[in-house]
């Protein structure tokens, strides 16, 4: 009896391992790097439909001022999840601050409707490590040793029909 | 999971034969059809405020990647009003079979187009130009209006559904994904298809039309080219035929060996990269280019595309199998099985590309859609943009929706979708005899890739 329920016991053992490892990868806070808050301003001129520089980076904590400055029609820039945005007449800086307190990589675009590509109008904006790839990319390795190391099942037979 | 039919009664079946009800869904969705056409043509030029634009590539496509194919697999294909005036043409009739005046040349598609590979390239075509496609309202109206007059006339000259089932762009791409769905159209006995006299399912009958795919139900063993149009169900004298829930992917443990369907997996998965890179990510010297068609930035973007998708994916994949092949022992040596070398496990292998695949589209198409499906909304009151506020929404401005959970959703159905191509990828390997790992680390430096440009 002690027997038979061995492989169930190790299959269960090996399923718990892989939960507390992919719960450790996905939650478990990292040490951030203490660095003293600043405050950035970083100059962000749009034009259609780009953003020059389109990859701005900050560390956390810091407060950053964004003056955007069209150069050709009325652009926005909107900042995802922070869902904050400002508007620039061409010829005009309009400046938007703010504290960086979340780190991660964000979207910034293009927030009002400027032309053909509008919606593609798209940067990014880095504050601290992007944390959230390297957590993604070490979920999927983690699957990837699970199935070759055999405690995923391959997928299964096909039904008689 | 045992597959079983999903109409229970007999009551159920028999509204399901009924053609009225498909006929007025799909003249609904033809009016829809024009008429998108038309706001594309009259409306407004900003695209995301065109009713074309915002529904079609917005509303529709994120539908049919998200919900339609991964749930219904071809069911969209049920009532597409692409090839709708095409068949009332050929048929000569709108809605009873009995009455139907057959009209064109009625020939078969020649044997060397009778693949996907015109699919693959009508979709590499589109990719090409998509940056125009999906933002110019114009250039939107013009290609849907192309392909219902290219279904008219592919319907003129060649049999049945040639257009569908050879040349559709979106249809290919529809089919290699519908094998993961879990419902599939089957025959209930091979038996008794082979001892039918009549094979109306194929040949048509009073009771409905021969199948406009040109499949022969008792044949059926993946979803690919089933179109889901019912009509085998009205036509089979024997009630042979259902329609019936299974496993999902349950079509992917019969590995296809077909390179067309493996390009059209690898073309698939490469240009849900591309289109990441160049629609969501920040690069703007590379958005220029996909924007500026006709250019030399443009071509040299084209040739990177196809170099990608037509030469780097493919290559790779074919390099996988060949070492797999090399480094097992019994398969890959010439004096014991010489065949062995001249089968590559290349198409086998291209199999979990359709589950990550999907996976890929979903994930590209679900933050498309919740950051622009704002646009819907506001575009649907004011189709043509002509100031009207049909249901009020036309003065709502543009908000993304769940942007806090929008990394989480793609962290989770990128691994996920590793995790079914991997587990996809140990059975398909063990059929072939092959070890699984090269291949699971194949479809691990793509799902990395994707995860790095969306997240």
């Amino acid at each position: 009896m002690l027997t038979d329920r061995r492989p169930r016991l190790a299959q269960l053992a090996g399923w718990a391992l892989i939960a507390v490892a992919a719960a450790a990868i996905a939650f478990i806070p990292l040490p951030g790097v203490n660095t003293t808050p600043r405050h950035v301003t970083i100059r962000v001129e749009a034009a259609k439909f780009a953003f020059a520089p389109s990859e701005l980076s900050v560390n956390s904590g810091d407060t950053v001022t964004l003056e955007l400055v069209s150069t050709d029609v009325v652009h926005g820039l909107y900042v995802d999840q922070y869902d904050l945005g400002v508007e620039a007449d061409p010829g005009q800086t309009s400046r938007l601050t703010f504290v960086a307190d979340k780190p991660g990589s964000f979207r910034i675009r293009c927030n009002v409707a400027c032309g053909q590509y509008h919606p593609f109008m798209i940067g990014r904006l880095t504050v601290g490590t992007p944390i959230a790839f390297w957590r993604a990319a070490g979920l999927a390795l983690l699957a990837m040793a699970a199935i070759i190391l055999g405690a995923v099942r391959p997928a299964r037979e096909a039904p008689a029909t | 999971m045992k597959p079983r039919s999903i109409v229970l009664s007999t009551r159920g079946m028999s509204l399901l034969k009924k053609r009225g009800w498909q006929v007025a869904l799909t003249t609904v969705m033809l009016a829809g059809l024009v008429f998108t056409a038309v706001a594309g043509w009259i409306g407004t030029p900003i695209g995301s405020r065109n009713f074309a634009i915002a529904f079609v590539w917005i509303g529709w496509f994120a539908a049919l990647i998200i919900f339609l194919i991964p749930f219904i697999g071809r069911g969209w294909c049920s009532i597409c009003p692409i090839p709708t005036v095409g068949d009332w043409v050929q048929r000569g009739n709108v809605l009873n079979p009995q009455g139907s005046r057959p009209r064109g040349l009625g020939l078969r598609v020649p044997a060397i187009f009778r693949n996907m590979w015109t699919q693959n390239a009508a979709f590499a075509l589109l990719a090409l130009f998509s940056a125009a496609i999906l933002t110019s309202p114009r250039v939107t109206s013009v290609t849907l209006a192309s392909m219902v007059f290219l279904a008219i006339g592919l319907s003129l000259v060649f049999e049945r559904r040639a257009f569908c089932r050879y040349v559709c762009p979106m249809g290919g791409f529809v089919g290699l994904y519908s094998q993961v769905a879990p419902i599939e159209l089957r025959v209930t006995s091979l038996e008794r298809c082979a001892a039918c006299q009549t094979k109306a399912c194929y040949n048509g009958s009073a009771n409905g039309y021969g199948c406009p795919w040109g499949v022969f139900p008792a044949s059926l063993t993946r979803n690919n080219f089933c179109g889901l149009c019912l009509e085998c169900l009205r036509t089979c004298p024997n009630k042979n035929i259902t329609l019936r829930t299974r496993p999902f992917a349950a079509d992917l443990a019969m590995p296809s060996t077909r390179p067309d369907e493996a390009f059209k997996s690898l073309i698939m998965l490469g240009s849900a990269m591309v289109y990441a890179a160049v629609l969501l990510g920040p690069w703007s010297a590379f958005k220029n280019a996909a924007f500026s068609i006709g250019s030399l930035a443009w071509i040299t973007y084209a040739g990177v595309f196809l170099m990608l998708v037509l030469g780097l994916l493919p290559g790779s994949l074919w390099l996988v199998g060949r070492l797999s092949q090399r480094f097992t022992p019994g398969v890959e040596g010439t004096r014991t099985n010489p065949s062995a070398r001249a089968q590559s496990p290349f198409a086998v292998f291209a199999t979990p590309l359709v589950p990550l695949g999907l996976a890929f589209w979903v994930a590209f198409s679900l933050t498309f859609f919740l950051t622009n499906g704002s646009y819907v909304l506001s575009s649907i009151s004011d189709p043509l943009g002509l100031g009207w506020n049909l249901i009020g929404t036309a003065g709502v401005t543009w908000q993304p929706m769940l942007a806090g959970a929008i990394a989480p959703l793609q962290t989770a159905i990128l691994v996920g979708g590793f995790i079914w191509a991997a587990r996809v990828a140990r059975r398909v390997t063990t059929q072939v005899r092959l070890p699984s790992t090269p291949l699971i680390g194949f479809l691990f430096l793509p799902t990395v890739a994707m995860l790095w440009l969306l997240i």
